[in-house]
C-alpha cells in the first residue's frame, strides 16, 4: 500500500470511530441525562407522570413516615412547596429532618415521587450545590459556613 | 517553631523552583554546561525543601498542635495516631502540600537518573520546575497549611470520619503519583518539542516515566474504587462520579500514552500524537486537580468549595495546557514521520487501540463537563449517570477489549490476521464454551453477563497466550519452549500480566450481574435469605472505640444450611463533628463476598439491614493489581535501564539502583 493510501486508511477508520463515538455521545445526552428540579418548579410546571429527574430541597421537618419493609414517605420542600417523596431503601447516614438532600426517581400519576435514590452528602454541613441554589432562589436559605474539608 | 520553618522552606523552595526553571533553560540555549548542570542539584534541593515542609505539617498532626489552623479544622487529640498521619492529606490544603511532594520527588528522581540524554534531562526538569513554581504560588498565597489559629482552640474539630480509613492512607499518595507522574512525561514532551528532537532514543527515555505514573495511577484508581465500595456502604464500586472520572480520564489516555510510546520507540511512528498524548494525559490530571479541587462539581465525595482556589487553579490550567499546545501547535509541523507500515500490523492494532481509549476518553470528558457549560451556559441543572456511559464508554471499550488479543498476535510493519485468528482460534473457542456453559448454567438470568465473562476469560487466556506464541513454535520440545519464555523480555511478561489482569476485572464486574440485593427490618433473631446465603441478625449491641461510639450488629451467615461465619457491621457515632458513618461488613469467601450494611436503628430496636450477595467481586480490585504489577514488571526491563551509553562499570552499580525509579 502507498504511503497515501495508508494515510487515508487511518484517516478513515479514526473518521469512522471518531463520528461514532460521537453519535453514541449525542444519542446518549437525549436519553439519559436526567435534569434537577426544585419543588416549587414540580409545582409550577405540570410534568408529565413517569418523567424521570432529579428534585433536591430541604426535607421537611416532621414529614418523614417510617412503613414496613424499610419504605419510608417524606416531603421534600424549598419554602414554596413541597413535594411527596417515597423510597425503599435504607436512607444515608446524612439523611435528616430539616437538612438537604437530592433525590433521583419518577413522578408517579399520583403526584408521589418515587425514588430510587437518595443522596444526602458525606459531610454534615455541606449543602448540595443545586440544593443551595435552589433555596436560595426561594430566599429560604443565604448560604452557611463554608467547608473545608476535603476528600480525593 | 517548625511550622514557621516549614513555611520558610516552602518559600525558599519557591524561589530555588524559579532558579530551576531560568538558569539550565538559559543554560542550553547557550550550551554552558556548567548552568546546564544546575538544573539537577536545583531539583534534589526543592525536593529537600518541600519534603521538610511536609514533615513540618506531619509533626503539627503528630503532636496535635492546635495552634495550626489546618490541624483544628482536620485532627482531633482522641483520633488514632494512624489517622493523625493520614490527616494530613485528607484536607485541601494539607493534600495539595503532598501534591507539590511528589512533583518535587519525581524531579529529584529525573536528576539522578543516568539514563536520560543531558540536554532532554536539562529542559524537562525547566520545564517541571515551572510546574513546580505555579503549585507553590497557589499554595504560599491561597492555600497555605501553616497558617496559625489565633487563640488556639484546646481541642480540635476532628477529620471528616468518613475519611479515618486505612483506604484514605494509602488510595491519594497512589493516585497523586500516578496524577503528578505524567508532569513527567509531558516535562519530557515539552523539551522534546522545544530541542526538536523526537525520536526513538526519547521514547525509550520517557516510557518508563509513563509506565511508573500510569501503574501507581492504577493503583490508585483501584484502591479508591475499593475504598468507596466498602466505606460508602452502598456496595457499588464505581459510580460514574466527576470525581471518579477526573481520575479514568488521564488514566485512559495515559494508557493510550502507554501502547503509543512503544511504536515510537520500536518503529520511531506516531511521533507527533504521541507528543500530544504526553501534552494531553497530564492536561487531564491537572483537570481532574481543578475539577477535584475547585468545586464546581456536585459529587458524592466531599471537598472544599472555594471560588478564588478554582480560579487560581483555572489559571495554572489555562497557562499550562494552552502554553504547551501552542508550543506544539509551533514545533510539531517540523516533526518528520517515522517508521512505514501497512493498516494490518502491531503498529496498525496500537492505532486502533489509540483511538477507541482517546474516544472513550471523549465521551467520559464530555459527560462530566457538559453539565457544567450547560449550567453556566443556560442554568439548566442536569446530571449525567451511568445509563450514559453504559451507552457511550461501553460500546467504545468493548470492541478494545475484543481485538487486544489480535493486536498482541500481529507482527509489526506487516501483520497476518489470518494467521493472527488461527493461532487465537482454540483459546477463543475456549472463551465461547465457557460464554455458553454460563448461559446454560444461569438459563433466565441476565444475557449479557456471560458473554462479558467469555471476554474476560478469552482475555486472560490470551495474555497466557501472548508468553506461549513467542516462546513455543511448533515441534520444539515444552522444555525448550519454557525456558524460552522464561528469557523473553521481562516488558513482555508484563504486558501479558497486564492484559490478563484486564481480563480478570471483566470477569469480576461481569460477575456483578448476578449479585443479589435484599432490604429487611430486622430484630435480633430476624433471617433473611440474599442470593445464595442465608442471614440471621444475632445481636445489636452498643461498643466503644477510641473517638467514636457504635452499634454493632452480628449476624451469622449461611450456605445450603451449613454455617460459613459471622460478620459485623456497624452504626458509628462522631461525637467531635456529630456525624454518624455507617461501617459495611464483610464475609470473604474465595473471590466472593457478603456484603451486610446496618441502615437506620428504630427507636423500637429494630433495624434496617442492607444485604449483598457478590460473587467474584474481588476479582475487579484483584486484576486491577496484576494490570500496575504488569507495569512494574515492564519497568524492570532491561531495555528500559540501557537506553544511553552508561559510564563506566565502577559508577554503573551506584547510578542504576538510584536510577531505577521504581
Amino acid at each position: 500500500m502507498t504511503r497515501k493510501g495508508r494515510r487515508l486508511a487511518i484517516i478513515g477508520t479514526a473518521g469512522v470511530v471518531l463520528a461514532g463515538a460521537l453519535g453514541l455521545a449525542l444519542n446518549a445526552m437525549r436519553d439519559t441525562i436526567v435534569f434537577f428540579r426544585s419543588p416549587s418548579e414540580v409545582a409550577s410546571t405540570a410534568l408529565p407522570p413517569g418523567t424521570r429527574f432529579r428534585l433536591g430541597g430541604l426535607v421537611d421537618a416532621g414529614s418523614v413516615k417510617r412503613g414496613t419493609d424499610q419504605v419510608v414517605e417524606f416531603k421534600v420542600g424549598d419554602g414554596a412547596a413541597s413535594v411527596p417523596v417515597r423510597y425503599k431503601g435504607l436512607l444515608p447516614d446524612l439523611f435528616r429532618e430539616g437538612q438537604g438532600v437530592v433525590t433521583e426517581g419518577v413522578l408517579s400519576p399520583s403526584g408521589v415521587f418515587v425514588a430510587d435514590t437518595v443522596l444526602a452528602r458525606h459531610d454534615e454541613t455541606y449543602m448540595p450545590r443545586e440544593v443551595a441554589d435552589a433555596l436560595k432562589a426561594q430566599g429560604v436559605w443565604q448560604g452557611g459556613p463554608q467547608q473545608q474539608s476535603a476528600t480525593r | 517553631m517548625i511550622v514557621e520553618a516549614g513555611h520558610y522552606a516552602l518559600a525558599l523552595a519557591l524561589g530555588l523552583s524559579v532558579l530551576q526553571g531560568v538558569i539550565p533553560f538559559w543554560g542550553a540555549r547557550a550550551n554552558d554546561p556548567v548552568l546546564m548542570g544546575s538544573a539537577a542539584p536545583a531539583a534534589i534541593g526543592v525536593a529537600g525543601l518541600v519534603g521538610f515542609a511536609f514533615v513540618a505539617l506531619l509533626v503539627a498532626y503528630v503532636t496535635s498542635d492546635f495552634t495550626v489552623l489546618n490541624v483544628v479544622e482536620n485532627s482531633h487529640s482522641a483520633k488514632p495516631m494512624i489517622y493523625k498521619i493520614t490527616g494530613v492529606w485528607g484536607n485541601h490544603e494539607g493534600s495539595m502540600l503532598l501534591w507539590v511532594l511528589i512533583l518535587a520527588l519525581f524531579g529529584a528522581m529525573v536528576a539522578v537518573s543516568p539514563n536520560l540524554p543531558a540536554r532532554l534531562k536539562t529542559n524537562a526538569l525547566s520545564v517541571q520546575a515551572a510546574i513546580t513554581v505555579a503549585f507553590l504560588v497557589f499554595i504560599l498565597f491561597s492555600s497555605n497549611p501553616f497558617t496559625r489559629a489565633n487563640p488556639a482552640p484546646a481541642e480540635g474539630n476532628d477529620l471528616n470520619p468518613i475519611l479515618q480509613d486505612i483506604g484514605l492512607a494509602i488510595h491519594p499518595p497512589l493516585l497523586y503519583f500516578g496524577y503528578v507522574g505524567f508532569s513527567m512525561t509531558f516535562a519530557l514532551a515539552m523539551a522534546a518539542l522545544i530541542e526538536g528532537r523526537v525520536d526513538a532514543v526519547w521514547a525509550r527515555a520517557a516510557r518508563p516515566w509513563v509506565l511508573l505514573a500510569w501503574s501507581f495511577l492504577t493503583l490508585g484508581i483501584s484502591m479508591g474504587s475499593y475504598w468507596a465500595y466498602y466505606e460508602l456502604g452502598w456496595g457499588g464500586f464505581w459510580f460514574w462520579d466527576p470525581v471518579e472520572n477526573a481520575s479514568l480520564l488521564p488514566w485512559l489516555a495515559g494508557t493510550a500514552l502507554l501502547h503509543s510510546v512503544v511504536v515510537m520507540e520500536k518503529r520511531e511512528a506516531l511521533k507527533v500524537w504521541t507528543i500530544l498524548l504526553a501534552i494531553l494525559t497530564f492536561s487531564l490530571s491537572l483537570l481532574g486537580t481543578f475539577l477535584v479541587r475547585s468545586g464546581v462539581l456536585t459529587s458524592v465525595h466531599a471537598f472544599a468549595v472555594d471560588p478564588a482556589r478554582g480560579v487560581f487553579i483555572l489559571a495554572i490550567l489555562a497557562i499550562f495546557i494552552g502554553g504547551s499546545l501552542a508550543i506544539f501547535a509551533w514545533r510539531a509541523p517540523l516533526l518528520r514521520a517515522g517508521g512505514i507500515f501497512a493498516p494490518i500490523s502491531r503498529e496498525g492494532a496500537l492505532i486502533l487501540n489509540n483511538l477507541l481509549l482517546a474516544s472513550a476518553c471523549a465521551t467520559v470528558l464530555l459527560g462530566t463537563l457538559y453539565p457544567l457549560a450547560l449550567e453556566a451556559l443556560t442554568g439548566e441543572k442536569i446530571s449525567v449517570g451511568a445509563p450514559y456511559y453504559n451507552l457511550t464508554f461501553l460500546p467504545l471499550v468493548l470492541p478494545l477489549f475484543l481485538v487486544l488479543p489480535f493486536g498482541q498476535a500481529l507482527a509489526w510493519k506487516r501483520g497476518d490476521l489470518y494467521a493472527a485468528a488461527q493461532r487465537l482460534a482454540v483459546l477463543l473457542a475456549v472463551a465461547i464454551l465457557v460464554a455458553l456453559g454460563l448461559v446454560a448454567a444461569t438459563s433466565g438470568g441476565p444475557v449479557l453477563a456471560p458473554l462479558a465473562v467469555g471476554l474476560g476469560v478469552f482475555l486472560v487466556l490470551s495474555g497466557g497466550g501472548e508468553i506461549w506464541f513467542r516462546s513455543h513454535a511448533r515441534g520444539r520440545p515444552l522444555l525448550a519452549s519454557l525456558r524460552r519464555a522464561a528469557g523473553l523480555p521481562r516488558a513482555a511478561w508484563g504486558s501479558a500480566l497486564a492484559h490478563a489482569g484486564l481480563g480478570v476485572t471483566i470477569i469480576g464486574i461481569a460477575a456483578q450481574a448476578w449479585s443479589a440485593e435484599t432490604i429487611v427490618t430486622a430484630r435480633p433473631g430476624t433471617q433473611a435469605n440474599v442470593g445464595r446465603y442465608t442471614a440471621r441478625l444475632d445481636s445489636m449491641k452498643p461498643r466503644t472505640g477510641p473517638n467514636y461510639t457504635e452499634q454493632v450488629a452480628t449476624l451469622t451467615l449461611w450456605r445450603g444450611g451449613q454455617p460459613v461465619g459471622t460478620v459485623e457491621s456497624a452504626k458509628r457515632f462522631y461525637p467531635a463533628r456529630g456525624m454518624p458513618t455507617t461501617e459495611a461488613g464483610i464475609l470473604t469467601r474465595g473471590f466472593d463476598q457478603v456484603y451486610v450494611s446496618v441502615g437506620e436503628i428504630g427507636t423500637d430496636g429494630s433495624v434496617g439491614l442492607r444485604l449483598y450477595d457478590k460473587p467474584l467481586v474481588l476479582l475487579i480490585w484483584i486484576g486491577s493489581l496484576f494490570m500496575a504489577a504488569g507495569g512494574a514488571l515492564s519497568l524492570t526491563d532491561r531495555r528500559l535501564r540501557v537506553g544511553v551509553p552508561v559510564r563506566a562499570r565502577a559508577a554503573a552499580p551506584l547510578g542504576a539502583a538510584a536510577g531505577k525509579p521504581a
